[in-house]
């Protein structure tokens, strides 16, 4: 993975430049909150499904060893062989040791954001097996060189223009047709015609079910079943923390997850897959890479409730004005940029920063991670640790001073107001940050303390 | 030590503290009439559904169909020409040009429009998911109110793979509009028997 990655707010400037685009952007990612809300109201119950949800994850991960066990026990008495991966470079071993094991050429993949976090498809082509993303925004955005932007829209920063032109260069579709019918049957086409040709499948998990063994994977698209069924190898790759105890907590977890992530009451296909068809081979890779890290922090265990429905991106007013890439994180928005620095610190130091702690992500969790809070305490760490940068750290120390002393707090102040009353140029001017797209304000005549001073008779 | 050593050491590590499992509560009503609130559903989700009295209506409509010179593979032994015996192992190559599958679902989910279709019921995983057009036929005594009522009545594991689908393959991918057909079935028509002996 790059290294050299551009710090979200920078990244963000240059998203916002295109401002059509960015209003764009935002609008549309609110309209999906909106059938998210609209889906949520309708069921009575909404609230106390999300307590239960969450509360089903928090035992399943204080338990995690046992339910890794027992699904693990299961699954191989399902004819279905369990694989674990410490880290992302173990499980890309593992996947392609399967595949070369089996001579496997092309691979069809459904959407798995794992996979992403792993730099699965890279690695593959590294050793000559070509990749196909089948869902259809995954695949808009492979055949772009670029990644998803949103792990539930994953070309949701794209334009039906680019798409069009996207289909153009390479299935050759009519220059300038922009419907979106269009585009859709012209993908179906070319990915269809590669379900057929395909050596393996390669799926993410939604959910893994400990007390039989199973695994369920939702597509509105219907493109992981296409895979799997039409090829003689299936490689599952889920998080450990994937594992719920059984079929009934699913009732919980499929009224929420589509209602949450795009408003649906659910996705159009949930497919439980407990035992291959005779031929065919499964193999489940369990994948550690942080995750055991994350359950030890007591801060940021809950992020690993997390089903990834997307509802915290569309909700947060960063996210929606900056997009998805600026993260550079395989999961980004608010729940990404609690995962991130889990995983590497120096390089996500930026990504707790990167929200307004409104608290608006935590509201719709569907399993009510505290996902603001975590944020918040994410900075903490970060500033201790020293990785707040020079500006944030001594502009911290400065305030610190001022605020913890009345005598220079007032003094500022009353200089300050002076200052702004009569140069005002000295703060509306591209040097300060806080001028960009605003204007600053104008500064009271006097301050609260000396307006009380003449009133409080 | 092997990786799966590590990663059960590396969480029993943590000593977490022990959370119980929350007993699961449900206290919506269920409505009167399941089968409106169904319909209701299936519709928003781009399906549709019809009330038929006997086996005979949907031969009726398969015989039509048929002199359309749609091809049709059928899956309900209980309707004229049910050929899913030739199918059971046939390759995606082969199914690929299936215009029509027909096949028997279990229980169906009111709340969410949703149909639990098992392997069985299948003959052959691909064509649910292959055909152009699905059709699912379900028993009205199979209707249940919400996901909970609808696992408590399946055993997910009876068979190696069982699918809920809640109407045609779709997408939003591209700038948000809503495409019906995406890489499965174009459509999905539901048929309701009311009296389940036909």
């Amino acid at each position: 993975m790059n290294q050299n990655v551009t710090e979200h707010s920078k990244a963000a400037a240059q998203f916002l430049k295109d401002e059509n685009r960015a209003a764009w952007h935002d609008e549309t990612l609110w309209f999906v909150r909106a059938k998210r809300d609209k889906a949520a109201q309708q069921l009575p119950e909404w609230e106390s499904l999300r307590e239960m949800a969450s509360a089903i994850k928090a035992h399943t991960l204080a338990h995690l060893d046992e339910y890794l066990l027992i699904f693990e026990a299961k699954a191989k008495a399902n004819g279905v062989p369990i694989h674990w991966a410490a880290d992302a470079e173990e499980h890309n071993r593992i996947v392609y040791s399967i595949l070369e094991k089996h001579k496997v050429k092309n691979v069809v993949k459904s959407k798995s954001m794992l996979t992403e976090e792993c730099g699965l498809n890279h690695y593959l082509e590294n050793q000559g097996v070509s990749v196909v993303d089948t869902d259809l925004g995954e695949f808009i955005v492979q055949l772009r060189k670029e990644q998803p932007s949103h792990i539930v829209l994953p070309a949701i920063h794209l334009k039906k223009e680019d798409v069009s032109n996207t289909f153009h260069e390479y299935l050759q579709t009519e220059k300038n047709n922009y419907d979106p019918a269009y585009l859709t049957k012209s993908a179906r086409k070319v990915l269809r015609e590669k379900f057929l040709t395909a050596d393996a499948a390669i799926t993410g998990v939604n959910f893994a079910l400990a007390e039989t063994g199973g695994i369920v994977v939702c597509t509105n698209e219907g493109n992981a079943d296409l895979g799997v069924h039409a090829a003689q190898l299936h490689i599952a790759c889920m998080g450990i923390e994937k594992l719920i105890p059984r079929a009934e907590h699913l009732g919980v977890f499929l009224r929420l997850l589509a209602r949450s992530a795009t408003g649906q009451p659910i996705s159009t296909y949930s497919s439980h897959f407990h035992r291959p068809i005779k031929g065919q081979e499964v193999h489940i890779v369990l994948v550690d890479n942080g995750r055991t890290q994350q359950l030890g922090r007591e801060d940021f265990r809950n992020s690993l409730k997390c089903i990834r429905c997307g509802a915290c991106f569309n909700t947060c007013p960063v996210y929606r004005r900056s997009g998805g890439h600026s993260y550079h994180n395989s999961v980004a928005g608010p729940i990404g940029s609690i995962l991130a620095p889990n995983l590497d610190m120096r390089k996500n130091a930026d990504l707790p920063f990167a929200s307004t702690l409104c608290g608006s992500c935590t509201n719709v969790c569907p399993v009510k991670i505290n996902i603001h809070e975590q944020l918040w305490t994410w900075r903490q760490i970060l500033m201790k640790e020293g990785y707040g940068g020079f500006v944030k750290k001594s502009s911290m120390k400065a305030m610190a001073v001022v605020l913890s002393n009345p005598r220079i707090y007032k003094f500022i102040g009353k200089v300050s107001r002076r200052l702004m009353q009569r140069l005002p140029g000295l703060v509306n001017n591209k040097l300060n940050p806080w001028y960009k797209n605003r204007e600053m304000p104008q500064p009271p005549k006097q301050s609260f303390n000396e307006w009380y001073e003449k009133n409080k008779k | 030590m092997s990786s799966r050593e590590n990663i059960l050491e590396a969480i029993r590590r943590n000593k977490l503290e022990d959370m119980l499992l929350p007993s699961l509560h449900f206290y919506e009503h269920k409505p009167e009439d399941l089968l409106s609130q169904f319909s209701h559903t299936l519709s928003g989700i781009g399906g549709s559904c019809r009330k038929v009295h006997d086996y005979e209506q949907i031969n009726a409509y398969l015989a039509e169909a048929r002199g359309k010179n749609s091809s049709i593979i059928n899956a309900v032994e209980e309707l004229t020409g049910c050929n899913i015996n030739d199918f059971f192992n046939a390759d995606a190559k082969l199914l690929e040009s299936t215009e029509i599958f027909i096949v028997r679902g279990g229980v169906a989910v009111a709340e969410n429009g949703a149909i639990w279709v098992t392997e069985k019921n299948m003959g052959n995983r691909l064509l649910p998911f292959l055909c152009q057009k699905l059709i699912i036929v379900v028993e009205a005594g199979n209707l249940v109110f919400n996901m909970y009522e609808a696992y408590e009545k399946i055993a997910i594991d009876q068979e190696g793979y069982g699918v809920f689908i809640a109407g045609p393959s779709k997408t939003a991918d591209i700038e948000q509009s809503l495409v019906i057909g995406a890489h499965g079935p174009l459509s999905l028509d539901v048929f309701i028997m009311e009296n389940q002996f036909g």
